[in-house]
């Protein structure tokens, strides 16, 4: 029994660290009611410009507040250069511009900052402690709080502020939005900067576990599973959905694994999403599609 | 100002004493699809204008044109003026529009379905630098105007009605406290009895919170029953203008419009022959 909430416990905070790369993808997601792609570059491209200034000799504090002005920054640069141009054209259109847009930034990332691996100190050691016979390790702990914390903010932003009910307003329907005298661009310029923000804080804590390089934006792909069950338009969505995947793939791997040959973490959360596709596509809290005829 | 037994006409040099001047406007689709061929209207303060015509005349066409939403459908205003409240508004964003008090209620309703209806409604004083109980005060005042909205505030508006849709456009416009709203199509969709039901309260607004309205219908028997003024638009230009009664009474308006032939009902037939000779010769 001890064992297993050992695992489960390690599972759901594994899971947390997946939700905030999904937070990243929902914001977008909520604010224009488009996929993007971009979020893994992002994360990297945010990581990878921390800790570079920081290996120039810039205290933590100060390289933070650079790298946040730099994503800012890009957040701004996205909107002038590529989504005013999209304004109420179909979502496949700004799909693909946020594709193209994600290769552009990995490049540019590794252009600017190298290709080497970096390896990145929070200073918060991943040592286990005890909680009533159970080891949990430190550095998840901090990672969930933080999350959570991340998570309950932009949740009230979005319900409770008059900005985040305009967002919510572009996504339903960009026109309309103008319509009403909701400028458009400013919306955008801020919503990439805080998903900028979410890619750093992100970032910088996959960087810290896996190292900061190329693969980080390759976590992206297991926010997809998490996003699929949490619904793509939910912040609480996408820490629940983190939650089970998390919880999930680790009990799969353990309990299942020894039958089947092990190895089941890495798809077990895939085949999760694909039933959930089937039974409930809009996902656990997700806005469900509104049809009438 | 102007009052509404004001005929409209147009003048060109002196400042312009409407709520509203269209001047001459000319609008391209794409760079090659020519859908206004110089329009120009009028609106007096506190009036309703109508603005009639078939499908494709270039009634919704115009109104964008008025509030810039052309830009996004990647139409252009390539010549003409607007001008509100005599200053030049055609380079404004629809922002800067809102703030100055036009605002458009788009054909189709385009509620945002995942929002409340009280969101909806919130959503529409955007622009404003009003303090909360000034908002709640003009939510209220909605409600007053659209008592269904009130009992419905908490549903999404994706599942209203369609008749409660076009209430939420509406007041989502009037929460802007516009001095003009550009009505598109209002009565599309709905059932005559709700279409009486919209009109009323255009007609209420128009009086009591001395809104000005421009709408584009193709209902125009109801149209024509509730504005002061109307322009006829056929092909993107004005084939026809006058006051609504003018219009109303008008031989080829009752034949082409209202369905109303002199000498009885004609066969479709003879009507689209009729149409297109006089088309020729407009």
């Amino acid at each position: 029994m001890q064992f297993f909430i050992e695992v489960m416990v390690g599972g759901l905070l594994a899971g947390v660290m997946y939700s905030l790369v999904a937070l990243g993808f929902v914001l977008i997601y909520k604010a224009s009611g488009v996929f993007n792609f971009a979020q893994g570059a992002l994360v990297l491209f945010a990581a990878l410009t921390f800790v570079s200034i920081e290996k120039m000799g810039v205290p933590f504090w100060i390289a933070l507040a650079i790298t946040l002005g730099i994503m800012v920054l890009m957040g701004v640069a996205i909107e002038r250069i590529v989504l005013r141009r999209l304004v109420n054209q179909p979502p496949i259109s700004l799909f693909m511009a946020t594709i193209g847009l994600s290769f552009f930034i990995e490049g540019l990332a590794q252009t600017v900052w190298g290709t080497e691996v970096h390896g990145l100190e929070l200073g918060i050691t991943d040592e286990p402690f005890d909680v009533m016979g159970v080891f949990i390790s430190k550095f998840d702990l901090f990672a969930a709080t933080l999350s959570g914390v991340l998570v309950a903010g932009l949740a009230l932003f979005f319900q409770k502020t008059k900005l985040g009910r305009a967002l919510r307003a572009v996504a339903d329907d960009h026109q309309a939005a103008l319509s009403v005298g909701i400028p458009l661009k400013h919306i955008w310029a801020i919503v990439w900067a805080v998903a900028g923000f979410v890619a750093l804080v992100a970032g910088m804590l996959w960087g810290s576990r896996l190292g900061v390089q190329f693969a980080l934006t390759l976590v992206v792909l297991k926010a997809l599973p998490v996003l699929i069950l949490g619904g793509f338009t939910s912040v609480p969505g996408a820490i629940v959905g983190g939650l089970i995947v998390g919880a999930g793939e680790k009990l799969a791997e353990v309990y299942l694994g020894p039958f089947i040959g092990g190895g089941i973490e890495n798809w077990f959360p895939y085949m999760l999403a694909l039933v959930f596709l089937l039974v409930r596509p809009e996902g656990l809290f997700g806005e469900r599609h509104i049809e009438r005829v | 100002m102007s009052q509404t037994g004001i005929v409209p006409g147009h003048t060109d040099q002196q400042p312009s004493p409407f709520l509203l001047s269209v001047n001459n406007i000319e609008v391209i689709y794409n760079h090659v699809i020519l859908v206004l061929k110089g329009v120009s209207l009028d609106v007096p303060e506190g009036s309703i204008v109508a603005l009639l015509g078939g499908n494709g005349a270039g009634k919704s066409t115009t109104l964008k044109a008025i509030s810039n939403l052309l830009a996004s459908e990647r139409g252009d205003v390539t010549k003409g003026s607007v001008e509100f409240r005599g200053e030049r508004v055609d380079q404004l964003t629809p922002d800067a529009l809102v703030k100055r008090g036009v605002v458009q209620v788009m054909e189709g309703r385009h509620c945002f379905g995942h929002l409340t209806v009280e969101e909806n409604l919130l959503t529409g004083a955007y622009t404003r630098k009003a303090s909360r109980a000034e908002i709640a005060q003009d939510l209220e005042k909605v409600y007053h105007y659209f008592p269904r909205l009130k009992v419905r505030r908490q549903s999404q508006a994706g599942y209203t009605s369609g008749g409660e849709q076009q209430m939420v456009a509406v007041g989502r416009a009037l929460m802007a406290r516009p001095s003009m709203i550009l009505l598109d199509e209002p009565s599309m969709g709905l059932a005559p009895q709700i279409v009486e039901e919209i009109f009323e309260i255009v007609k209420d607004l128009n009086q009591k919170e001395r809104v000005s309205f421009l709408l584009a219908e193709q209902n125009t028997m109801v149209a024509l029953r509730y504005a002061n003024f109307g322009y006829i638009l056929e092909n993107g230009r004005v084939v026809m203008d006058g006051a609504a009664d003018e219009l109303a009474s008008n031989e080829d308006v009752k034949e082409f419009y209202l369905g109303l032939g002199g000498d009885g009902r004609k066969s479709f037939r003879e009507v689209k022959h009729y149409r297109r000779r006089k088309r020729w010769l407009a």
